[in-house]
């Protein structure tokens, strides 16, 4: 009887849990990238439980069966070794870990972040700098930059190109798919694409200090090019400018919680002077 | 005159701290007052802290590990309730700046000084008597090695109440460790308590490698040994060839903050990358020196308590041995994230997942040990079941993120944190529980207290996974690890279910409290008489509980392995109570390892605050004890025959066959 509650208690719970999953980021992806990367997590780990249920099936069957009540199970105190078994136990395993090695091998390929997207649209480009304890978002091409918050219209390739001012995190956007780590001195490139719209939070994946907690920004992806332009003209029409390096390292000062702001004109190659920073002193 | 050290280092403005700090102190100073008034000190001296008996040096690496586990859990219990608050609106408790020492120190207190001491404790009581041996090959630098790891638990926890501890994760990446980011002494803390206690583990290694291969009993060739002892000198190995990778990277991330070196900082040609890459290159290793022991204990306590030769013992040695080799190329799974390219992350990801071959083939084997067994309950058997069950479940967890593309979604999420602590916690943690209900009676003589030890076992693994599984949903969620404000509302449903399961494993630890006290009250109702209360298969049942200080009066000739079945079985017990004896020449204990410690201790926290007359006196005195040391020609004794007559004759009329 109370092994039944039991069972019972574990699939209810295993449903709550599971309903959970369900709304989370990664099983909700919008963009391209991300779709792969679930079906991927999906894949393997369906491939996985062939192993693992079987295993767990068997720690209780045989617990079961064996335990030293049950004196009408058969006892083979001296068997300790079998052929066939042995071949099983590492040909089963060696069949299933090829079949995921192939998988991983692939997808490493196709989903590597510095891989440029194929697209028949003009990709757009981001140059993205971690500050204590802000992201900073630089538009090139269009003279504007932002902080905490990123923008960008449905269904364009984003070439991101990333780095650090001060100590190690890592650029994330959790329903668009890949992370990749901002380092000073060093530029990682990045491409997602957004294919629905809307807007998803975006932080860093790694520690910076006491101040990272609120290291979040805002990615929103526009429902069209019109409703993106607008936007642009939006933060053109800000007041305040990130004209000189002076402003930069202003900005860059550490601040515990930083709101979203709009820079309506950006320094000349501002992203590879940060870099250039940490390279020639 | 003191260095950066001054009285406003305490930290008098924060509650929290000096309240735990206090009650500490009132701890140590009701423990000594207790030794006091006992006048144990003189018994405590020479009976334990000078003692180079392995069995005494393996109860106090077990202790250390208990006692630093308190804090560690303490800590975990902070986070989680940390957590819960500051995802539904609240600011919580801890500020950034200590909710950030407080997972750093969680993190390197749970690896290094509850883990580690565990693994080493294990190893040290168990290894010798398997292989037949009196002792280990090098018994002073036994007893080194553990005052080297106790000072550095000492030290940590100094940096409670005398300045602060590293905010920077457990493995303190540079340049957020570097001087201009954390000019604090907090990552000076950190350094030197991880070369204090690395160094002893280094020897710890050298150790136990020179005693499993030149100090087994005659007959025992290499796969005769059993599989603690294989397990055992895989660590090792491990051991010796990675150690030396840490001790390097925290001596170069030395030179940049103290000597203005360039090694990893990100300006003059530093490269924060290549400490990442040397940090794991040793990690990576380090937590399978972690987990093979364990496996181990878990071949021995199957067999056992299956009544049953362990099945595929060859398969099991020629996995343990292709994990030890693995193990070393693997280390770029923990950065994927990095940028290494397709390349070489699709090389680490491919050998990453060749791990679990071995892992899964060690499994079966243990699932085919119980297959047409005799299975009996204990609360060992049944921590080894919770093991297979859960450790399967974090296996699975890691195969999915040695998928590089997987893992650029996964990186630094609390999925990461829950498979890490699956594996831990569901491998090594219940494998040292495990082994603890296995040895006890080996080692005190009388047997744990079985009712409390199956409740601690229902607690802690239903508590694990209330515990963690939540915290796999939240990383698919998008949760990233190490947030204390500010959390989004959404994840306060599965974090709230997360530190309930926290309680729960409280409650287990409480279970396992309660259970050494009724233990030690019924004690006399428990002995364990003949040495081998669970029927045995390997040579450490043949001696008494506890064995004699020379464990064993006559080295065993060995014929096969289980050679203790063999005998059993043959009922050739009688060849190992033969009544000839010759000297026994004993090394006497010696102070000289708490010294030299202590002295480290000193040199290590005089490094942390600068106090450089400090460093220089604490220096020379350790040059100076080694020189001391070396010229000690006395440090033998000899035990007489008539001596062993006695203690013999003592333990077998404690004895009564009951076979």
């Amino acid at each position: 009887m109370k092994k039944k509650y039991f069972f019972k208690i574990l699939l209810l719970i295993g449903i709550v849990l599971s309903l959970s999953a369900c709304q989370s980021s990664l099983f909700n992806p919008q963009g391209h990238i991300a779709i792969e990367q679930r079906l991927l997590i999906l894949i393997s780990f369906f491939m996985m439980l062939m192993i693992v249920i079987p295993v767990i099936l068997m720690t209780i069957v045989f617990s079961i069966k064996y335990s030293f009540s049950n004196k009408n199970a058969k006892y083979s105190p001296n068997w300790d070794h079998s052929k066939k078994i042995e071949m099983f136990i590492w040909i089963i395993p060696i069949f299933i870990i090829s079949c995921l090695a192939v998988l991983s091998w692939k997808a490493t390929y196709k989903l590597e972040p510095s891989r440029a997207l194929h697209s028949f649209i003009k990709p757009i480009k981001i140059d993205v700098i971690a500050l204590d304890w802000k992201w900073l978002f630089i538009y090139p091409d269009y003279n504007i930059a932002t902080i905490n918050q990123v923008v960008f219209p449905i269904n364009t390739p984003i070439v991101f190109r990333i780095t650090s001012n001060s100590v190690m995190n890592s650029f994330f956007i959790p329903s668009l798919g890949s992370q990749i780590y901002a380092m000073a001195g060093m530029e990682k490139k990045l491409h997602l694409i957004g294919n629905v719209s809307g807007s998803y939070k975006g932080f860093s994946a790694n520690y910076s200090g006491s101040g990272f907690s609120n290291m979040k920004f805002r990615a929103i992806v526009k429902i069209n090019n019109t409703a993106f332009n607008k936007w642009i003209t939006i933060v053109k029409r800000s007041n305040h400018s990130l004209n000189t390096m002076k402003m930069f390292y202003y900005i860059a000062q550490p601040y515990h919680k930083y709101d979203i702001e709009y820079f309506s004109s950006v320094h000349n190659n501002l992203f590879k002077k940060v870099i250039k920073r940490f390279k020639n002193n | 005159m003191f260095g950066k050290l001054t009285l406003e280092s305490i930290p008098y403005n924060e509650p929290i701290i000096m309240v735990t700090y206090s009650f500490i102190i009132l701890i140590m100073l009701s423990v000594f007052g207790v030794i006091f008034y006992l006048k144990r000190w003189q018994y405590l001296w020479s009976e334990w802290i000078t003692s180079v008996d392995h069995k005494k040096i393996a109860v106090m690496y077990i202790l250390l590990a208990f006692i630093m586990l308190f804090r560690g859990f303490t800590d975990a219990i902070m986070m989680r309730v940390q957590q819960v608050l500051a995802s539904s609106g609240n600011v919580g408790f801890l500020p950034p700046h200590h909710y950030d020492q407080i997972f750093t120190a969680h993190g390197v207190i749970m690896i290094f000084f509850v883990a580690m001491p565990l693994v080493i404790g294990f190893m040290n009581l168990v290894l010798p008597l398997q292989i037949g041996a009196r002792d280990v090959a090098f018994p002073f630098l036994n007893n080194l090695s553990f005052w080297l790891t106790a000072s550095a638990a000492i030290l940590i926890n100094v940096s409670l109440g005398i300045g602060e501890f590293a905010q920077t994760g457990w493995l303190a990446y540079p340049p957020l460790s570097e001087i201009q980011y954390s000019p604090g002494v907090g990552v000076d803390y950190w350094i030197w308590s991880l070369q204090l206690s690395g160094i002893g583990t280094t020897l710890t290694a050298i150790n136990f490698l020179v005693t499993v291969i030149k100090m087994r009993a005659p007959g025992m060739t290499m796969f005769k040994m059993p599989v603690f002892t294989w397990t055992s000198l895989c660590t090792n190995v491990l051991i010796l060839v990675s150690f030396p990778v840490l001790t390097l990277t925290l001596f170069l991330l030395t030179l940049d903050r103290y000597f203005d070196f360039h090694f990893f900082t990100n300006d003059f040609g530093g490269n924060t990358m290549m400490y990442v890459n040397l940090i794991w290159i040793w990690g990576h290793p380090e937590v399978y020196i972690l987990v093979l022991p364990v496996f181990g204990i878990f071949s021995e306590i199957v067999a056992t308590f299956s009544k049953k030769s362990l099945f595929g013992y060859n398969s099991l040695i020629w996995a343990t041995i292709v994990i030890t080799i693995l193990s070393f190329i693997v280390w770029l799974h923990h950065f994927f994230t990095m940028g290494a390219g397709a390349n070489v992350n699709a090389f680490f990801g491919i050998t990453t997942m060749i791990i679990s071959v071995p892992t899964g083939v060690k499994i079966f084997n243990w699932l085919f040990t119980m297959y047409q067994g005799r299975i009996y309950m204990h609360s060992s058997m049944l921590w080894t079941i919770g093991f297979l069950i859960t450790f399967s479940v974090g296996g699975m967890t890691g195969v999915l993120l040695s998928l590089p593309a997987a893992d650029f979604v996964l990186h630094n999420s609390l999925f990461l944190v829950a498979h890490f602590h699956n594996v831990i916690i569901g491998g090594v943690v219940f494998g040292c529980f495990a082994g603890l209900t296995y040895w006890f009676p080996k080692l005190f003589g009388f047997i744990l207290d079985e009712m409390w030890g199956k409740r601690a076992f229902w607690f802690w693994v239903i508590g694990f996974f209330v515990a963690f599984m939540p915290l796999y949903i939240l990383g698919f969620m998008g949760m990233t690890r190490r947030l204390s404000q500010n959390i989004d509302p959404e994840y306060h449903s599965m974090l709230v279910i997360a530190a309930c399961g926290s309680v729960l494993i409280g409650i287990g630890i409480l279970c396992q409290i309660i259970q050494l006290y009724v233990s030690i009250k019924n004690s006399r109702q428990n002995i364990d008489v003949t040495g081998d209360p669970w029927d045995g298969r390997t040579l450490e049942w043949s001696t008494a509980s506890p064995p004699p200080v020379y464990n064993f009066a006559n080295i065993p000739i060995v014929k096969s392995k289980d050679e203790f079945w063999r005998m059993k079985t043959l009922q050739q017990e009688n060849i190992l109570q033969s009544c000839i004896y010759s000297k026994i020449f004993m090394p006497k204990n010696t102070g000289f390892g708490f010294f030299i410690s202590f002295f480290s201790l000193l040199f290590s926290f005089s490094a942390v605050w600068h106090i450089w007359w400090l460093l220089l006196f604490s220096l020379l005195s350790i040059i100076y004890l080694f020189i001391l040391k070396s010229f000690k020609k006395n440090d033998h004794y000899i035990m007489s025959i008539k001596q062993i007559k006695k203690i013999e004759k003592n333990n077998k009329t404690r004895e009564m066959h009951v076979k």
